[in-house]
């Protein structure tokens, strides 16, 4: 039975209390092909895939593994019947090389006790060669940048004799680069034989590289489609479970004062790099002004010197004429700034901290939430709820843990709690990154509302797409310096993506 | 469930570690329910041991607060030893130069300035770790070491009275503290009482506070916190500085309340247990009062086993069970998890 198929799931339910997260699921996958799994945060997808990899076991229904009926009790039955999974979090050991990496736990020895790491090094580098995945063998894996570590954990399953490869959202750690280059060595993996499942939510990607996708919706399969034959509309459709919006309508609105403004800003980076190299622009009251630029030109380094939490070597900023340069991030906010970060897990959450708790950092020491020095409960509790209810996070309990919420609902409270309170100027930073479709529509419209409200905002995307659709104006970043400023109407992505790449405005229009 | 893990854990972790203490009892040859009768006897049977038992836990709260606070807000303050030394110390320094003064002044004199020689101390090691990043367990642990030859200096030249075991003169009878209840030479004063009402301000503070909140926040996630508008060299600082008072507080206790004369001897390794009985008591306030009972409970109670022939080293072995079960709370959790499946499938 299942002769062509690589994986076959077939009815398979798991409950959890209170949950039902997988409910009678089938995934059927063809030998060799790329099969994407899209849906929801919450969807079901990974519980899925956990249970294909023996992390869980499934309450009801069967998994073939080209065609062969199995039951797998954990990790070492996957990886015996050819499955391997390159986890979205790397399994990696920072100050051990690359060869050391790939070979952990399944050690190659001489006479059973000692390591032998020349042949180590040699298996790694062929497979690293007949992939194309161009990994340094030798180099440690904290000095090695995101994208050759995924090629890393690549190699791990590939050295593990897998035939079927889980991606589990591969791409939400890389660049665009980095994830035109996993996509080539997707490929290559395609054209030796492999099997693999890509689960995801960025619709062009799945468009890209999938040869069929699975649709999940609240645990349920609700849509199986050949790529070739559909489109993004109605994979979002069926992933959401009505029309949604990929691009969110902006109505005009009038800017009006300068209320920010960085004059020639210098900054530098954590090994004491200028990261930022003489940064000048203005944002208005309800004017949206659009960073775009690859990773790492110093966009981050921009949006925390900014707002306090790195240190500006030179320049000045102000906000609402007052110059603001060095004031600590305490000060700022009691000017009303507020910064949604784009590492919502490093700065954005204290993940062991209850909803409520989180829904005031940065504002805990304002009224009502604090009088005299004492936190006031009831009104964190009160305040909490509505914005709860104002931004639909889900589950509707305050009293969680802000690590227990998904990525989508951890987000929305931060949302919720850096527009809320009246702002005069918030600074964005990849405010979708990670975010299903339902969300990033969602998260647009805040945005553009407090656009309405007269709040100036500054948006740090490496979504083109994001900062299309939501800015007044451009600037694009290239090694810590602006390359230039454009219209969105008038402008095209080429143009910017010229920019991105390093010309400068006058260069490209010449 | 996940609600009174913090509690289950300790109390399992201590239920084991009995248990295997009784074979470690079997094995030498004595009746284990013996050794435990007369241990319980020894700490809880007459007023007496009551008495000693509470005047061995008021300093175990007090530098089990002083390391537990430090837990809470992400720092790791081995140094309890050295402000408590610092604490007394200083504390001795003011009280044997107080025979002029009404008690209300002595004492709280007396005692503001132990705490604030712990604090100081402590602070110390805080601001050259909000500064320079200086790790505090090493600095805390010099500063131990600082803090003892410091005190063996100062009982054995400056403030040196009689001959024999080097120690300071008594403090004025107006800073020691009132005893509450004498048993024959035993006397419990009020330290217990500062005790419980430290550990009941820490919980204020923790749960109710805005500082609390910062504390804790600044301790969980430090990024998350500068982010939120908390200066963390600033909590960092604070944080070893209050921690550095009640460790210090913990010295001004024994000093006020049992020694009333600093001895070489008066810190006896408490800051140390205070690492332990912060583990024990989940960092909780409350948790730490019981953590700080069990360990006086269980010094108190070991002498009288040795006297009935089990070596009190006993205690040590389920101090130290206790603290490996309680540090590595997965193993509690699995055995629980455990019998909890087996009942599932019974």
């Amino acid at each position: 039975m299942y002769e062509e198929y690589a994986v076959v799931m077939k009815g398979i339910v798991k409950r959890f209390p209170g949950v039902l997260a997988n409910d009678h699921v089938d995934l059927f996958v063809r030998k060799g092909e790329i099969h994407a799994v899209v849906g929801e945060n919450g969807a079901g997808k990974t519980t899925l895939m956990n249970q294909l990899y023996g992390l869980l076991h499934p309450d009801e229904g069967d998994i073939y593994i080209f065609g062969n009926k199995v039951i797998i009790r954990g990790p070492k039955d996957a990886i015996k019947n050819g499955i391997g999974m390159v986890h979205q979090h790397f399994m990696l050991v920072g100050n051990l090389t690359v060869a050391e990496n790939v070979v952990l736990g399944s050690e190659t020895t001489r006479g059973g006790v000692i390591f032998d790491l020349r042949e180590a090094r040699r298996k790694v580098k062929e497979l690293s060669e007949r992939y194309g995945l161009h990994v340094d063998v030798d180099a440690k894996i904290e000095d090695i940048p995101v994208g050759m570590q995924q090629r890393v954990e690549i190699i791990k399953t590939l050295y593990r004799g897998a035939e079927i490869l889980v991606f589990d959202e591969p791409t939400a750690v890389l660049t665009p680069q980095e994830t035109e280059e996993l996509f080539e060595v997707m490929r290559r993996l395609k054209a030796a034989g492999k099997t693999m499942i890509f689960i995801s939510h960025k619709l062009n990607e799945v468009m890209e590289i999938s040869d069929n996708i699975t649709v999940m919706r609240l645990g349920k399969v609700t849509a199986n489609l050949v790529t070739r034959e559909t489109n993004p509309r109605e994979i979002a459709r069926a992933m959401v479970g009505r029309d949604v919006v990929l691009r969110v309508e902006k109505p005009p609105h009038e800017p009006k004062e300068v209320v920010f403004e960085v004059e020639d800003l210098w900054v530098k980076d954590n090994r004491g790099l200028d990261a930022v190299r003489g940064v000048s622009l203005k944002v208005r009251a309800g004017e949206i002004v659009g960073i775009a630029g690859v990773a790492g030109n110093g966009q981050s380094e921009f949006v925390e010197a900014i707002t306090g939490l790195r240190k500006i070597e030179r320049g000045k900023v102000t906000l609402l004429g007052r110059d603001i340069t060095g004031l600590d991030p305490r000060s700022l906010r009691n000017m009303r700034m507020t910064h949604i970060p784009e590492d919502r897990h490093k700065y954005g959450m204290v993940l062991q901290y209850p909803a409520y708790y989180n829904m005031i950092l940065g504002k805990h020491w304002w009224e009502p939430y604090s009088v005299r020095g004492f936190l006031n409960h009831p009104a964190i509790f009160e305040g909490s709820k509505e914005l709860f209810e104002e931004f639909d996070v889900r589950p509707r309990n305050v009293n969680m843990l802000g690590g227990n919420f998904s990525g989508g609902n951890q987000q929305k409270i931060v949302v919720a709690r850096e527009v809320s309170g009246n702002p005069k100027f918030t600074a964005i930073a990849q405010p979708t990154r990670g975010l299903d479709v339902g969300a990033i529509e969602f998260i647009h419209r805040t945005i553009l509302k407090l656009r309405e409200n007269d709040v100036a905002i500054l948006l740090v995307s490496m979504e083109l797409e994001e900062i299309f659709s939501l800015s007044d104006r451009i600037l694009v970043m290239y090694e810590g310096r602006i390359m230039g400023e454009v219209m969105p109407e008038k402008t095209t992505v080429e143009e910017v993506g010229l920019m991105m790449a390093g010309k400068r405005l006058e260069e490209v229009r010449t | 469930m996940e609600k009174y893990w913090g509690f289950i854990i300790p109390v399992v972790s201590v239920l084991v570690a009995l248990i295997i203490a009784a074979f470690v009892i079997l094995s030498v040859g004595k009746s284990p329910v013996e050794a435990y009768i007369i241990m319980v006897k020894g700490a809880f049977g007459s007023a007496g041991a009551i008495v000693n038992t509470i005047v061995k836990t008021a300093p175990l709260v007090l530098t089990g607060l002083a390391v537990g606070f430090g837990f809470r807000a992400g720092v790791f303050n081995i140094g309890a030893e050295g402000q408590m030394i610092m604490g007394a110390l200083t504390a001795t320094a003011v009280g044997i130069n107080l025979g002029w003064a009404p008690p209300y002044f002595a004492l709280s004199l007396t005692i503001i300035s132990g705490m604030l020689a712990g604090a100081g101390w402590a602070a110390i090691a805080g601001y050259l770790k909000a500064k320079t990043g200086a790790h505090e367990v090493v600095t805390t642990i010099m500063l131990n070491w600082i803090a003892t030859y410091l005190s063996a200096y100062m009982v054995q030249v400056p403030l040196a009275v009689g001959s024999g075991t080097p120690k300071s003169p008594e403090i004025a009878p107006s800073a020691k503290l009132p005893v509450l209840m004498k048993v024959g030479p035993l006397e419990m004063s009020a330290g217990i009482i500062i005790s419980v009402i430290a550990a009941i301000v820490m919980y204020v503070v923790l749960e109710k506070t805005t500082m609390g909140y910062e504390v804790k926040a600044a301790g969980f996630n430090p990024y998350a916190a500068e982010y939120g508008g908390i200066s963390i060299s600033k909590n960092i600082t604070m944080s070893m500085a209050i921690s550095g008072a009640l460790a210090g507080l913990a010295g001004v206790v024994e000093l006020m309340g049992v020694h009333h004369r600093f001895l070489g001897t008066l810190s006896g390794g408490k800051g140390f247990d205070g690492i332990s009985i912060a583990l024990i008591g989940q960092n909780h306030p409350i948790g730490i009062i019981f953590a700080a009972l069990l360990m006086g409970a269980l010094r108190t109670g070991s002498n009288e086993m040795q006297f009935a022939g089990i070596s009190k080293h006993i205690v040590m072995i389920i101090q130290g069970i206790v603290i490996f079960l309680v540090a590595a709370d997965r193993i509690v959790r699995t055995m629980i998890l455990w019998r909890k499946r087996r009942k599932v499938k019974a």
